[in-house]
């Protein structure tokens, strides 16, 4: 039976690279406005775990659900433009474009998805502003510390407004002071903006910001939401 | 924590009355557990019997007496001794964690399913932390993260024992 109301689920996935499986029976299911940790052991299958739920890779066998539709019955294309209006996405290394202003950054979701620079950027001031980092709009990504720089990822991936943003360790490279704060920030703008958010971490302390978690161990699952 | 010490700290201001210490200690130190208004008196005729506060009045006005206490210089030497030693480290050599794991190793129970069943409980008392600190001031969030820091630590042996368990099995029940 799967999870009721769940915007995004996963079922019974199964990975394998080479003679070694990522991921071995994995179900996951998340709401809308929910915040989820997905936590487990390195190695453990959860960024394989994370990657499927985001279409960028295609499980071996299971499905993915979202909103109604699977992931595997779409098109590559589908599948992309999926990514870019629904889901946003936060990484362990912001992974800001360099030659970039931090606010054409913010606003880049928003300019591929053919929104206007002005209103883009417009758009993305406010956003900069929700994570207390406007006054680094002119600035590029090379000018602004670690935790500043994640902030400006974190408003990069609320500005185009998704339905679900993926965390993978968004506070791995900061010091406990600033991976709070962006926590704090991510989990709040989320909340506010009725934003599910699938938060991959090793750490407890991150993950206490979630309002639940799934572990993941040797590729396998458990999501209490599932009734198996 | 020593409340003798702490009520003698906050002495050091200025004179109070037992029910204005156990007010100030309430709201700074005793979020979770306020101090009885029996306990406050009885540390405060030990203080008193031992030099380090005196009577500094008694005021009556027309109901029970009320004394109003003063820190005494002993009392300023024991706050000063007390707060540069410092606290002997615990470490939990014989938790209960750990006696449930080989208890439930040797009587061939399951000890993942236990392990699991006690990393939940942690993160939810964690979450509820979270939660507190992020809605409280920054003397809440430093209690909290104090609270968290030792659960984060026990949750980090959790998983290693969770990874130890086969070996620690032919350990304890060969």
């Amino acid at each position: 039976m799967t999870p009721a109301g769940s915007l995004l689920e996963a079922h019974d996935l199964r990975k394998t690279y080479g003679p070694t499986p990522a991921l071995d029976g994995a179900s996951f299911s998340v709401h809308p406005g929910e915040v989820v940790a997905v936590m487990g052991p390195s190695g453990s299958g959860k960024s394989t775990l994370l990657h499927c739920l985001a279409g960028i890779i295609t499980p071996d066998s299971g499905t993915v659900t979202y909103g109604g539709r699977e992931l595997s019955a779409m098109s590559d294309a589908e599948r992309s433009a999926l990514r870019r209006s629904d889901f946003g996405f936060v990484f362990q290394f912001g992974q800001l474009v360099p030659e970039l202003t931090c606010v054409e950054n913010v606003a880049l979701p928003l300019r591929l998805n053919g929104v206007k620079r002005k209103q883009a950027e417009r758009t993305a001031l406010e956003w900069m502003e929700r994570l207390e980092v406007e006054d680094l709009a002119a600035q590029r990504p090379g000018e602004v510390s670690g935790g500043q720089g994640q902030r400006v990822a974190v408003a990069r991936a609320l500005a185009p407004s998704p339905k679900v943003v993926f965390a993978d360790e968004p506070t791995g490279a900061l010091d406990s002071l600033n991976g709070e704060r962006v926590m704090e920030l991510l989990t709040e703008s989320a909340r506010t903006a009725g934003t599910a958010v699938v938060l991959v971490t090793h750490e407890a302390r991150v993950a206490a910001y979630a309002d639940r978690d799934v572990v993941v161990r040797d590729g396998r699952s458990r999501d209490p939401e599932y009734a198996v | 924590m020593s409340i003798g010490h702490t009520l003698l700290g906050l002495l050091e201001s200025g004179p109070r009355h037992g029910y204005d210490l156990k007010r100030a200690f309430d709201e700074k130190f005793g979020h979770d557990r306020p101090l009885h208004y029996g306990q406050v008196y009885a540390t405060m005729s030990r203080l008193l019997k031992n030099g380090l506060v005196e009577v500094d009045g008694v005021e009556t006005d027309g109901g029970p007496e009320r004394k109003r206490y003063a820190i005494t210089d002993a009392g300023i030497t024991d706050v000063a001794a007390w707060l540069a030693q410092p606290e002997k480290p615990e470490p939990y050599l014989q938790s209960t964690l750990y006696t449930k794991v080989v208890l439930a190793l040797l009587t061939g129970r399951d000890a993942a399913d236990l392990l699991d069943a006690q990393r939940s409980e942690h993160l939810r008392l964690m979450r509820i932390l979270t939660d507190r600190k992020r809605q409280g001031d920054l003397a809440d969030q430093l209690i909290c993260d104090h609270a968290l820091f030792h659960l984060e630590a026990d949750l980090r042996w959790l998983e290693l024992t969770s990874a130890r368990l086969g070996r620690l099995a032919e350990v304890v029940a060969p």
